[in-house]
């Protein structure tokens, strides 16, 4: 008799107490905030009970991968104060002992995932609210864990800037340019100098003939000039 | 003193007469290089006139001078002004053919002053127009990422929050000052080298010399693809931009006339100096270019052709321009909106849709009724479409900051930025052109080099020259330096060279003389409107825009705008006082180009009235001489 009794008061007391257990601004309970209609506009699905099952399903995974040993359910992630806007609150409680919650920073680091040992690749960080966001096609900023805040993305840092090597690809072409081009004229250069060679030794021996002291003799000798009148005519 | 007389007699024996020009034309004797063929000069004059102001400095001036009204005053100096000018440099350079310094020196001795004049403004705008170049290309290396990097904030140190700097301002602030520039707070401290900009500046000048090294040989090469791939890109971009949202708001904001501007006589001045300095005139390099042209050639034509394509750029790129920042300022706006509602939505537990951008206004009218301080408290922004419309949209920051941010809201962003940045490159270098061959060819005529180097070395050395000294804008202070140059080298003293070059051509050279030239060149005397604008109502304008510029220009106390992260209005640019020193490097970019004109006229006068005495002397002592040989001869004969 008293064990029934106490069966039923668990029954009912148990959710009752579950219940002034989740308050809003609990000391150890998280407001979410989701925003359906902004991530997903005209796709956006409606919020109902179904939804917050998987919801407190997937709160329920994070906690498991978290501490690995205890087996975490649903009925352990108790919801309260929902609003229209759709906002909750929600608390943990320990699967052995339903009158404990989990604290605060227990259930911060749940949802964030951060492992140590794993080494460090982004998105491994937040594994977990990876997950819990991808069950609801949203994102950090749109399924909102007031308090926890989205871990930054570790920077990928290669081991050359790109900018480098696309400079070394066009200072490389460059460069090959201007080899080209100095290469080229040297080329021309002697070409040049190889013809007018051979044409300046014709020129040369032309110009021989033809030229004393300055004067080109290739006029006509002027019969009116002759040295006939060298001796004067007595 | 006599070189005060104006007497131009011996002008026939500088210049080459009409029949030295046919045989010149018909033997094609000559060591003058030459355009393949009309299609590369127009190319080429093209490429010189259309550079980065038609990009950049023409929108910004259509938008705040009354958007559709400015066309009005921008059309009619375009006409009065832009043209007559044009064709004036056209006809001298095609008639005299020789390059700014040969021009002057030829039509008289005292002008000298002028080319060297041109000279000097060339190489300065040189230095600091490479250094764009070379932060064109930094952007262009880098567009070759999946995520832009001007997208997003870095992470500080300690991995606990975006860098202070970048959060305060944006992320594409923050690239271009620190990361790109990494800018000194004020222009005295220098901030030493910096070495990825060091890159870019030496490969800038690289791929210019490379372009440059045989003068138009080369050059008509390379303006078949720098002169016409601008226009394809801004082709693509309109078509782009026309199928984004908001893409028309920004046109029509650009064109929205508003007539009362055209009262303002700052739009006057404005579009007229707009005209000049779009048109790259003064510069020297377009009289070069034209002179390698064939005697025959329309010049006329050309300068017509040549200022419509130029005006037609112009709107063009404005129009796209103001469609990709239309689409950003409506984005903003958007984002504005949103970010507001969400905090209402947040506060007051509404559920999503409740309040969308349409009942965006009453929502809130009603809720300050019922919950004022509430409302106060939430500190909602001000979100206002025409202010994010009119944000910062000229110069670098048009290029490096606003329409970089645009790109980032693009899908595919890389390959609009790749696109983007090869446009700007494309415009700048094509002007470069120019800017070098009015370096170097008044460098030959002057022989400032000896004559048995050949093209490439001239060219290789000027570069390296340029290169060096360029290295003051790669400092941490560049951008200030830059500036610098910008406002003080580019502005006056070409304004004064434009207005000696019309008194010379016009009154020492003789219109009368200059008319005959053109009859001769392209078979018709210049008709009644040339005549007017040439000998009054373009030296008239130029006058009056120099006169205001002056005044302007002195009256103002030189101020810069430093980005500052100590500043109290951070991220707005905090306005500071030049230090004193600065007036120094003032009067050396403003006077020496400028005051070259008189300085070498007197110098030439000073040399030529003591060294005429001994001149006749010599001659005398000459006669004499011959005289006794011949004597000599005579008496040997007998």
């Amino acid at each position: 008799m008293l064990v029934r009794i106490l069966v039923l008061l668990y029954l009912v007391g148990a959710p009752a107490l579950a219940q002034t257990l989740c308050q809003p601004n609990a000391s150890n309970g998280y407001r979410v905030r989701i925003s359906i209609k902004t991530a997903l506009g005209n796709q956006a699905y409606e919020w109902n009970e179904n939804e917050m099952f998987l919801f407190q399903a997937t709160m329920a995974f994070a906690m498991r991968r978290y501490y690995k040993t205890e087996t975490y359910n649903v009925d352990n992630i108790i919801v309260c104060n929902q609003t229209r806007r759709v906002s909750f609150w929600f608390v943990v409680i320990s699967p052995e002992n339903p009158t404990m919650l989990i604290p605060k920073a227990d259930v911060e680091k749940a949802v964030s995932a951060l492992t140590t040992r794993l080494p460090c690749r982004p998105m491994s960080n937040s594994m977990s609210r990876h997950r819990i966001n991808n069950a609801f096609l949203l994102t950090d900023r749109t399924l909102e864990f007031l308090g926890i805040h989205p871990t930054l993305a570790e920077p990928v840092n290669p081991d050359t800037p790109p900018w480098l090597i696309v400079f070394g690809v066009v200072i490389g072409a460059v460069f090959a340019g201007i080899i080209a081009l100095l290469v080229s004229s040297l080329l021309q250069k002697r070409r040049k100098e190889k013809g007018m060679m051979e044409d300046g030794q014709d020129e040369e021996d032309r110009q021989m003939k033809g030229v004393e002291n300055g004067i080109n003799l290739d006029g006509i000798y002027n019969r009116g000039f002759t040295d006939d009148d060298r001796f004067t005519k007595l | 003193m006599r070189c005060l007389q104006v007497s131009n007699q011996d002008l026939e024996e500088r210049i080459p007469s009409y029949e030295e020009l046919e045989k010149l034309e018909n033997e094609e004797a000559g060591d003058r290089p030459k355009w393949d063929n009309k299609a590369q000069y127009m190319l080429t004059i093209v490429g010189f006139c259309v550079g980065l102001g038609n990009v950049w400095r023409f929108p910004y001036l259509c938008q705040s001078h009354g958007g559709g009204a400015f066309m009005i005053p921008f059309l009619i100096l375009l006409v009065l002004e832009g043209v007559p000018l044009l064709h004036l440099e056209f006809a001298i350079g095609q008639r005299l053919r020789k390059g700014s310094v040969g021009v002057w020196s030829a039509i008289h001795p005292y002008l000298t002053g002028i080319g060297i004049g041109s000279m000097c403004v060339s190489f300065l705008v040189s230095l600091y127009y490479n250094t764009i170049m070379a932060w064109v290309m930094w952007y262009f290396f880098n567009s070759f990422q999946e995520t832009l990097p001007w997208s997003q904030c870095p992470v500080n140190a300690n991995m606990t929050g975006l860098v202070s700097e970048c959060e305060r301002s944006s992320p594409v602030d923050y690239y271009w000052y620190r990361e790109t520039l990494n800018t000194t707070p004020d222009i005295d401290n220098t901030g030493g080298l910096q070495w990825w900009m060091v890159l870019c500046h030496v490969s800038a000048w690289a791929l210019l010399f490379i372009c440059i090294s045989r003068g138009i040989e080369t050059t008509g090469k390379a303006v078949y693809i720098t002169s016409t791939l601008p226009y394809a890109v801004l082709t693509i971009f309109l078509i782009r931009g026309l199928t984004l949202k908001g893409s028309l708001n920004g046109v029509k904001f650009l064109f929205t006339p508003d007539m009362n501007e055209l009262m303002n006589p700052t739009t006057w001045l404005d579009a007229g100096a707009q005209v000049f300095y779009s048109f790259s005139l003064a510069f020297g390099g377009l009289l070069s270019f034209s002179s390698y042209n064939s005697v025959h050639n329309n010049c006329e034509q050309d300068a017509v052709i040549i200022s419509i394509v130029n005006g037609a750029t112009a709107v063009y790129a404005a129009t796209v321009i103001y469609t990709i920042i239309g689409f950003r300022a409506t984005e903003k706006f958007d984002d504005c909106i949103s970010g507001n509602i969400l905090t209402l939505l947040n506060t007051f537990d509404l559920p999503e849709g409740n309040v969308t951008e349409n009942n965006y206004d009453q929502v809130l009218h009603s809720l300050n009724g019922t919950y004022p301080e509430v409302i106060q408290g939430l500190n909602l922004k001000t979100c206002d479409l025409n202010s994010f419309l009119s944000e910062g949209v000229e110069g670098t920051g048009l290029a490096f900051i606003v329409f970089t941010e645009a790109i980032t809201k693009m899908p595919v962003s890389p390959v609009w930025s790749v696109l983007f940045f090869i446009m700007l490159f494309c415009l700048g270098l094509s002007s470069m052109f120019g800017n070098i061959e009015g370096v170097l060819v008044p460098l030959q005529d002057l022989g400032v080099f000896p004559k048995s180097w050949p093209k490439e070395a001239i060219a290789g050395t000027t570069c390296v020259l340029c290169c060096l000294v360029g290295l003051i804008f790669v400092q941490g202070s560049g951008n200030y330096w830059l500036s610098l140059f910008d406002s003080y080298g580019g502005s006056i003293p070409l304004l004064i060279i434009a207005f000696c070059e019309m008194v010379g051509v016009v009154y020492l050279y003789g219109i009368d003389r200059f008319n005959d030239d053109i009859e001769f060149m392209i078979g018709h005397k210049p008709n009644l409107f040339w005549q007017i604008t040439w000998r009054f109502v373009s030296p008239a304008i130029m006058f009056v825009i120099f006169v205001f510029y002056f005044i302007t220009k002195v009256q103002e106390t030189p101020m810069y705008k430093a980005w500052n992260p100590e500043s109290e209005n951070f991220p707005t640019l905090e306005e500071k006082e030049y230090p004193s020193w600065i007036f120094a490097i003032i009067f050396i970019l403003a006077g020496i180009p400028g005051l070259s004109v008189p300085l070498t006229a007197i110098y030439k006068c000073l040399r030529n009235r003591c060294c005429k005495k001994d001149n006749e002397f010599k001659q005398d002592d000459l006669n004499t001489i011959i005289y006794l040989i011949h004597l000599v001869i005579l008496f040997k004969r007998i």
